[in-house]
């Protein structure tokens, strides 16, 4: 089983992220789950959303969870909330920011010791898509840190489940995709 | 046909409501009269989205309440035609009224429930209470564990509703949130095979038959009305079962897929044994298999079919469990809960020397956690060790501050 919390705020596309990540899994046989807690979440609201993974059917449908991976997608986050709660020994962390590693961790005395990973979403998305919507540049990041598939068919994969946005917009996503994945430390 | 058909993956990657939209286009529903509400609202949205894409040939009736919603689909199947539509929670509460209309009306009208917590205080989470305040409409209840069920047991519904030996309105139940916003693989059927399943409607007594004038929504005072709530009954008890195993049957012909009105996990050797209901179920049946393991003969019976009540099912299932949890996420508001009481009826008269305690749990979509029902199935076996229930009869799971119990 691999276990996913990603950390957001509202309308910035956690749940859709979560949803696409499932999608793609789907598709090689494996399955998913994907979910969110939302309550009456306003715009701009911190939120999470999860996803599980397994070879066999998913039966568990507690919302409690020690996640493999946590994905932050919104920077203030990591002040605001604790993004390590639950945390287990092999949790690793995906986190966006346009800080270093070194001075997040200073910032954030919680990530010191765990394994943090570093890619900076949201200028990503605001520089290729044009708005600062940070899911798809993350799941590209998680392609680099997770190995999970090979970018270029993550990628055509994504192509198909954006496929009713215009077709400037899936461009762009790919190119975010793909600068993600480089440029994640 | 003068709508289009949609290609469908075998597995797609849905929730429990995009997967009830998705089954209300596929059985081609005439008329959806709807009045949206969380978390039920995208079955209804997903309706009008393929409606106006010319995926489905009907009509969608905005209403100005769930009262006018459920009433003009009343109105609509009453003049023949196929209906569904969709509510949770404060929205159901204000259907009920008309819900008994329906099915006293003998209307198969398929309503998908989205459970959700009951105010006051407010709260949009996924727990029983609307689910429970619908048990003595005269309605059919089917209960979904995940989106596949809420999936499947829509074109069930439709099957076993519209039956001319049934005739009675079902809901299709699903948890708020934990089904209806959680996306999993969903196995689907083509477009061609599902409405092949449900088949054509083929209204009965219907009002735009001019040949054959009808009256619906009668009055009938102390001379017919105890006849016409007999008979329904009469054939909720004797007839609705039977017919649900049929469509059952030729579901898993279709599909594969078997389903079951009393649904029994790792029951034939338990000593252990936890009943549930919705996505719980689930859960309940890992956490079983890890206590086997352990050593812990544990079993789960989740209830497929909530009305009419499997009252024969239960008690057979049950019949060599020696210790068994009523899980109910209902709050019984100065009673033990629903399932300790029908499951103690069933048992009751029978030889069986079953220790049964009640449980209330996940009000207002509290998490039940796997540690949660391992702390449970132990304490099952604990009464089994003791012979004797060693807890009060009634206890709340997950709930902050002192440990609350009761009788």
């Amino acid at each position: 089983m691999l276990e996913i919390r990603w950390h957001s705020r509202a309308g910035q596309g956690a749940v859709t992220g979560a949803k696409g990540l499932a999608d793609v899994i789907s598709t090689t046989g494996k399955h998913v789950q994907a979910f969110a807690f939302y309550g009456s979440a306003k715009r701009g609201a911190a939120m999470t959303a999860y996803n599980r993974v397994d070879d066999k059917m998913i039966m568990n449908h507690e919302k409690y969870m020690k996640p493999d991976f946590v994905f932050v997608i919104d920077p203030a986050l990591v002040f605001t909330t604790d993004v390590t709660i639950n945390h287990k020994d092999s949790t690793k962390y995906i986190i966006t920011t346009h800080l270093s590693k070194e001075e997040l961790i200073k910032a954030q005395p919680r990530l010191e010791g765990k394994e943090v990973y570093t890619v900076d979403c949201i200028t990503i998305a605001n520089e290729t898509i044009g708005r600062p919507i940070p899911n798809t540049p993350m799941l590209g990041a998680f392609m680099k840190v997770s190995k999970m598939y090979d970018i270029e068919f993550f990628k055509d994969s994504m192509k198909r489940i954006l496929a009713k946005l215009p077709q400037k917009i899936v461009d762009a996503n790919m190119v975010a995709i793909q600068r993600a994945f480089d440029e994640v430390k | 046909m003068a709508f289009d058909k949609m290609e469908l993956n075998d597995i797609e990657v849905w929730d429990g409501n995009f997967a009830a939209a998705q089954a209300l286009r596929q059985c081609q529903i005439d008329v959806v009269a709807a009045y949206p509400i969380t978390p039920s609202t995208p079955i209804v949205e997903g309706y009008a989205k393929f409606l106006s894409d010319n995926y489905i040939e009907g009509e969608f009736v905005m209403v100005e309440s769930e009262h006018a919603a459920m009433s003009g689909c009343i109105g609509a199947a009453a003049a023949g035609g196929r209906v569904a539509t969709a509510t949770s929670s404060q929205g159901f509460a204000l259907m009920v009224e008309t819900l008994y209309q329906a099915s006293g009306m003998r209307l198969p009208i398929v309503l998908n429930v989205v459970n959700r917590a009951l105010a006051s205080p407010l709260n949009v989470n996924g727990d029983h209470s609307d689910m429970y305040l619908g048990r003595d409409s005269g309605w059919i209840q089917f209960d979904s564990y995940c989106p596949q069920n809420a999936y499947d047991l829509n074109f069930i519904a439709f099957r076993v509703s519209e039956d001319h030996d049934i005739r009675l309105p079902a809901m299709v139940h699903q948890d708020g949130f934990m089904t209806s916003h959680t996306a999993q693989g969903v196995t689907t059927l083509t477009d061609d095979a599902a409405y092949n399943f449900v088949g054509d409607y083929k209204p009965m007594n219907d009002m735009l038959d001019f040949e054959h004038p009808v009256t619906h929504g009668v009055q009938t005072e102390e001379d017919w009305h105890f006849e016409h709530k007999a008979r329904q009954h009469n054939d909720l008890m004797t007839k609705v079962l039977p017919k649900i195993q049929e469509v059952f049957d030729d579901f898993e012909k279709l599909s594969g897929r078997k389903y079951n009105i009393v649904e029994e996990y790792e029951t034939k050797d338990a000593d252990v044994c936890v009943v549930c209901l919705g996505s719980s179920v689930e859960t309940a049946r890992e956490v079983a298999g890890e206590m086997r393991e352990k050593g812990i003969k544990a079993g789960v019976i989740g209830i497929r079919v909530i009305r009419p009540f499997p009252f024969e099912q239960i008690r057979d299932a049950l019949k060599d469990i020696k210790a068994i949890a009523a899980l109910d996420r209902s709050s019984p508001n100065g009673a033990p809960g629903m399932l300790f009481n029908e499951i103690a009826g069933s048992l009751f008269n029978t030889d069986t020397k079953a220790l049964l305690s009640g449980y209330v749990y996940g009000l207002g979509g509290r998490d039940l956690t796997k540690a949660h029902l391992v702390d449970l199935f132990t304490e099952l076996q604990a009464n089994v060790d003791a012979g004797k229930v060693t807890t009060p009869l009634q206890q709340f799971i997950g709930v902050r501050g002192p440990k609350l119990s009761y009788l």
